[in-house]
């Protein structure tokens, strides 16, 4: 499912009364099936693309195609829909529910869809991010990078057509993180999902083929020089 | 996962409060079944107690203190009835069974009631189906006595034990020196029976003062009958007729246990009331309407005056508890409102998160609904079961203190509307956190404050 973004324009209200523009962004688009990396530095509104995106935050102005429907004209109970059934996201923070097992915070991701939830497939995919024998954990029993990973399985579960993850693998250690990266994409490409990953390190972008910076499409991110000499991006 | 259980993780969550919040709501629920079987008890029992009898006849007055002294024994009488005139009615067509009692002392021992009877007492239901069961026999011989079962647990009488009266009531302090035999022990029968001690009308006209002198006997029949009063000297003569014919009887005392009885004029016996049974109950509404017009006497249907106090008064106070009980539960209903809003305030987060996930508006505020529900009608569950456990536990002393037969199996019509009363409830205090949940901004909260 391809996404498209076209003239968006979101700002925030700022402390002193003013506006704050956050997002101006002419024209970003993915393919089906395309994996992108998306780096940028702190601020300068990764985590608000994503949302605008997901149909979580409607921009100002300018339109959100998704496999090329327009999401930013529809009523916001049917785009509610359309995220629950199409849109997996895993967010910076986690997003779990305190009160809910590992397993029954994947089945919550799929409780709000039309489709009935399949707890095999739950129990499938958390066990492919080595957390089969965590099932009944609740997220304060879980360590930080557990917890992140119960977030990845809860965004696949749903078995989405389009993958946004804000920094999926930044709380995950290393032979965890690569089993989590490759765990998306290998899931996005069996099922012709489009992923859109957010990022600030390297070693995670150069998983992907193609790799862009916020600040190079977006005119209200402050404009910072690149480095790839570091193992962080900015 | 359907919105209920969403809900009650959510609950879980805070098992405390919410644990505090259905305890709240149980109490008030508790305490609003407990008033209905009570009242519903109480209610029943003094209407099925005279449900045996068609008729209560008795002096003309009040016909609530009339069936509250002759049926439940708790008023003194109003006065008494010539037993010339309980004979009439025996003979009169429409009347089944006539049975006339003679109220006024009380047992020296717990000033329990002493009602003068004939055996026939006992062979009309008590209540509704409900025959009378003895330990023992039923009266035959004139000193023979019957007790009911609160009397023999309370004063620990049993068949042999012997008793005495206090003349009229026990504030006379005159003990009468005759004694009965207790021959029998009543089973409980949740009614005013269980207090009393059934005495045989022979033998309560045989006590010393219970037969009235001549002369005063004559008057107060010619009055009843309103008949003019004689002239002193045809008083005189009638007077001594009867003495020539039943006179000096009264010149010796009775041995202790001595079975030696003398006949008792009809002139000198008096009723205090006819508990009657009617062929048909049209008889019984047509002698009630004839009764209003005649005589000094009155007949009353003995279940009307009940009713209407219990109307009058019971009813309201009914009313008034049901109204106060009916506040707690609406007072717990806002202490949900209280935990459920407060506790928003910690759960924008997960709002927002499962917003994010693809949950409606909608959503949420059924999931707010539902947990206002789950609380609601927890709590009100587990009140019924309370309530019904409250009454099973009191039961026992309220039946040892007054006599009336309670059981906590007793299910009111009323206590289904509880629950949907609850549910109407619990919709209106989830409805404003339910409201504000449905509006909570997803992008501004989704991140940890």
């Amino acid at each position: 499912m391809s996404l498209e973004l076209k003239q968006i324009v979101k700002t925030y209200a700022d402390p002193e009364g003013g506006l704050q523009t956050i997002l101006n962004v002419p024209e970003f688009s993915l393919g089906q099936g395309e994996q992108v990396a998306l780096v940028g530095t702190s601020g300068s509104g990764k985590t608000t693309l994503l949302n605008v995106a997901a149909g979580i935050t409607l921009p100002d102005s300018g339109t959100v195609m998704v496999g090329g429907i327009e999401i930013t004209k529809m009523l916001e109970a049917v785009r509610d829909r359309f995220r629950s059934e199409r849109i997996g996201y895993v967010f910076q923070t986690f997003n779990l529910l305190p009160a809910f097992t590992a397993l029954e915070n994947v089945l919550l991701g799929m409780s709000f869809s039309s489709q009935p939830a399949n707890k095999h497939l739950a129990i499938e995919l958390l066990g492919r991010v080595g957390l089969g024998d965590r099932l009944h954990y609740r997220p304060g029993q879980l360590s930080v990078g557990q917890q992140q990973r119960v977030s990845v399985a809860r965004a696949l579960a749903k078995t989405p057509r389009l993958l946004l993850a804000d920094e999926p693998t930044a709380n995950v250690d290393g032979p965890n993180q690569a089993a989590v990266l490759r765990l998306m994409q290998e899931s996005c490409r069996e099922n012709n999902v489009t992923l859109l990953l957010v990022t600030h390190t390297a070693e995670v972008a150069k998983q992907f083929t193609r790799v862009e910076r916020l600040s190079d499409f977006n005119l209200a991110a402050p404009q910072v020089a690149s480095s790839h000499t570091t193992g962080a991006m900015v | 996962m359907s919105i209920f259980q969403i809900a009650w993780k959510s609950i879980r969550q805070r098992s405390v409060a919410s644990f505090l919040t259905g305890l709240s709501v149980a109490l008030g629920v508790m305490l609003m079944v407990a008033v209905m079987i009570l009242y519903s008890i109480i209610a029943s029992t003094f209407q099925q107690t005279s449900i045996g009898y068609d008729l209560v006849v008795g002096p003309k007055g009040s016909p609530l203190q009339l069936v509250l002294s002759s049926i439940y024994r708790v008023s003194p009488p109003i006065e008494n009835l010539p037993f010339r005139f309980y004979k009439d009615l025996q003979k009169d067509p429409r009347v089944d069974k006539a049975i006339p009692i003679a109220l006024g002392d009380t047992t020296e021992e717990g000033s329990f009631p002493i009602v003068g009877t004939v055996p026939e007492y006992f062979s009309i239901p008590f209540s509704h189906n409900r025959e009378f069961a003895v330990r023992g026999t039923f009266l035959r011989k004139p000193f023979d006595a019957v007790i009911g079962s609160r009397v023999a647990a309370t004063n620990g009488w049993k068949e042999g034990s012997q008793l005495r009266m206090v003349h009229g009531g026990a504030d006379t302090g005159h003990v009468h020196n005759e004694k009965f035999t207790v021959v029998g022990v009543l089973a409980p029968t949740g009614t005013p029976n269980d207090r009393s001690v059934f005495v045989n009308l022979d033998g309560f006209y045989l006590i010393q003062g219970h037969d009235k002198p001549f002369d005063e006997a004559i008057k107060r029949e010619r009055e009843f009958y309103g008949q003019p009063p004689l002239e002193p000297e045809v008083m005189a003569a009638e007077v001594q007729k009867l003495e020539k014919r039943y006179g000096g009887h009264h010149d010796h005392d009775h041995a202790e246990g001595e079975e030696h009885f003398h006949d008792v004029p009809m002139i000198q016996k008096e009723v205090t009331a006819i508990l009657v049974t009617t062929k048909t109950l049209m008889a019984a509404g047509l002698m009630e309407g004839e009764f209003k017009k005649g005589f000094k006497a009155q007949a009353t249907n003995p279940i009307r005056p009940m009713n209407q106090l219990l109307t009058d008064i019971l009813g309201n106070i009914q009313i008034l508890l049901l109204i106060l009980t009916g506040l707690i539960i609406v007072v717990s209903g806002v202490g949900i409102f209280v935990s459920i809003y407060a506790s928003l305030q910690e759960r924008r987060r997960e709002i927002a998160i499962m917003r994010a996930l693809g949950a409606r508006r909608e959503t949420i505020f059924g999931i707010v609904i539902a947990e206002s529900l789950l609380l609601c009608l927890g709590g009100g569950i587990a009140g019924l079961l309370l309530g019904h456990l409250l009454v099973v536990v009191a039961a026992p002393i309220v039946t040892a203190r007054t006599g009336l037969l309670i059981s906590g199996f007793t299910f009111q019509m009323t206590e289904w509307l509880l629950l949907p009363g609850l549910a109407v409830l619990a919709v209106i205090v989830g409805y404003i956190p339910a409201m504000s949940a449905y509006r909570t901004e997803v992008a501004s909260n989704l991140n940890p404050s």
